[in-house]
């Protein structure tokens, strides 16, 4: 698996789709053949995944708004980050 | 055989089954490919009975609100529909995750280009094998291969993801590595070695696509080592084969449990092959809803669950694991689509499909049945030559 630098882009490319879906009540992340289901910290995470932000910000970001030391949380990121690059359906810019 | 209970509606407490996460929608089985392996039944439906645009349309309103979230347009090949364009957007709009699966013969850019603006959110293109020659004599289409080359560089161009599908069988099943690499090459995200499984037309042509057991282990080391190789660069996702193997493969993901399909003129099937058991009655989607076939179809119920299953499997562990396997292979192999999976070692008839299997391989047979309207009788033969030019 790839080491995540801070100041790398994420974005979900074309085929991949994070949606709440009624019929079952949650939060679906649709890829080819594939369906993953984020818990509420990994939504969160991919909501800020939109291709301007940078790592570094997104750490900041989710730091502020869930009031939570900011190392765990960029060691988490980039754990998740690198997990969902792996399986190709993240790209890091 | 297979007793089915039918509740009694003042007394029992029926829960719907959950709602499926996939549909196949079969557009059309018109085809300029003839592939011997092609998993359309024998008996292909011909053009005059495909459902209309509206028709369509309804069905896959009705998928999306009943859960489904791929969309699978497939056929034969999906474009021969003048109106595939109409029917991706209405899926598109009406939430639906649209996979694309086509040969890559007769689409143009222009329609490629309609495609990506109406929202198609994938592409899967099928490859015959990594020589273009051998891939031409497998598709039973000469200049198919460079085809599939120039649209898979038109996907990329216009920014859809693409996946490769190579169904992998005795004529090709020693280049997985180069068909990975082409994959690559094309600039796939994503590719399906799937090894043929034997219904429709590749049962008829079991003989003639089985490799030998000594091949079937080297692929999966190559697929093993090829996924560590291209981690985060290419996806490698595999179908096994089956008849070499030990634990059946857990069929569609359960009987009436995650996926449905709909064939052109509007059956509504549990997987590809279910018309071969002859005691299921089908529901057209013109004369029910699509939530109301797959929620008490008489078919969806035959094998939805574990009640209908016999020993081996009752007593089995793994029976919510594996589901008995594949009820058509069951039937095919042993007669009884109730019993185990012959694939599966504890399953009595374990040692006919192994026999079938080492058999096939060794049949020396080379002349493919290839993929026709009319079915298998009275098809024209064709010669295959092996991937060095020399005769198979």
């Amino acid at each position: 698996m790839i080491e995540v630098s801070s100041d790398a882009v994420p974005k979900l490319p074309r085929g991949v789709r994070l949606r709440r879906d009624e019929v079952r009540n949650e939060w679906l992340l649709l890829a080819p053949e594939r369906v993953l289901k984020p818990d509420p910290i990994a939504v969160a995470v991919l909501e800020r995944c939109d291709g301007v932000r940078t790592v570094t910000a997104i750490v900041d970001d989710l730091a502020t708004a869930y009031a939570a030391p900011r190392e765990t949380i960029e060691t988490d990121v980039k754990k998740m980050l690198a997990d969902l690059q792996a399986k190709r359906v993240l790209d890091l810019e | 055989m297979n007793d089915m209970t039918v509740p009694n509606p003042s007394t029992a407490t029926r829960v719907p089954p959950p709602a499926p996460l996939g549909m196949l929608a079969e557009l059309t089985h018109r085809c300029p490919l003839s592939c011997p392996y092609c998993s359309n039944p024998v008996d292909l439906e011909k053009r005059s009975l495909e459902l209309d645009t509206e028709t369509w349309k309804r069905v896959f309103s009705e998928a999306a609100a009943m859960g489904v979230l791929h969309l699978h347009l497939s056929g034969g090949e999906p474009t021969a529909r003048k109106d595939i364009v109409e029917l991706t957007a209405h899926a598109v709009k009406v939430g639906l995750y649209t996979n694309l699966i086509t040969s890559g013969i007769g689409v143009t850019y222009d329609k490629l280009k309609e495609l990506a603006d109406a929202g198609l959110d994938h592409v899967q293109l099928s490859i015959q094998d990594a020589l273009p020659d051998n891939a031409d004599r497998i598709a039973g289409l000469k200049g198919a291969h460079e085809k599939k080359r120039v649209l898979a560089g038109q996907v990329l161009e216009l920014g859809l993801p693409l996946t490769i599908n190579a169904v992998i069988h005795r004529a090709n099943i020693e280049n997985i590595e180069a068909l990975v690499n082409m994959a690559l090459e094309f600039g796939a995200r994503r590719v399906e070695i799937a090894h043929s499984q034997y219904y429709g037309w590749a049962l008829e042509n079991r003989n003639m696509l089985m490799p030998t057991r000594e091949q079937v282990m080297a692929a999966a080391a190559t697929v093993e080592r090829l996924r560590e190789e291209l981690q985060g660069k290419l996806v490698i996702d595999a179908v096994v084969p089956d008849y070499y193997a030990r634990l059946p493969k857990p069929c569609v993901g359960g009987w009436g449990k995650q996926s449905l399909n709909v064939t052109p003129q509007g059956k509504v099937l549990p997987c590809h092959a279910a018309e071969t058991i002859p005691h299921l009655v089908f529901d057209y989607v013109t004369e029910k809803s699509l939530s109301e076939i797959w929620e008490h179809g008489s078919a969806f119920e035959a094998y939805r669950g574990t009640s209908w299953m016999k020993e081996p499997c009752t007593s089995c562990p793994r029976k919510e694991i594996d589901f008995g396997g594949c009820r058509c292979q069951a039937l095919a192999i042993t007669g009884d689509p109730a019993n185990a999976d012959p694939a599966c070692s504890l399953s009595p008839f374990h040692a006919k499909i192994t026999s079938l299997a080492l058999k096939a391989a060794d049949s020396g047979k080379t002349d493919y049945v290839y993929r026709s309207f009319g079915g298998v009788d009275g098809r024209p033969k064709v010669q295959i030559t092996r991937n060095n030019g020399a005769p198979a």
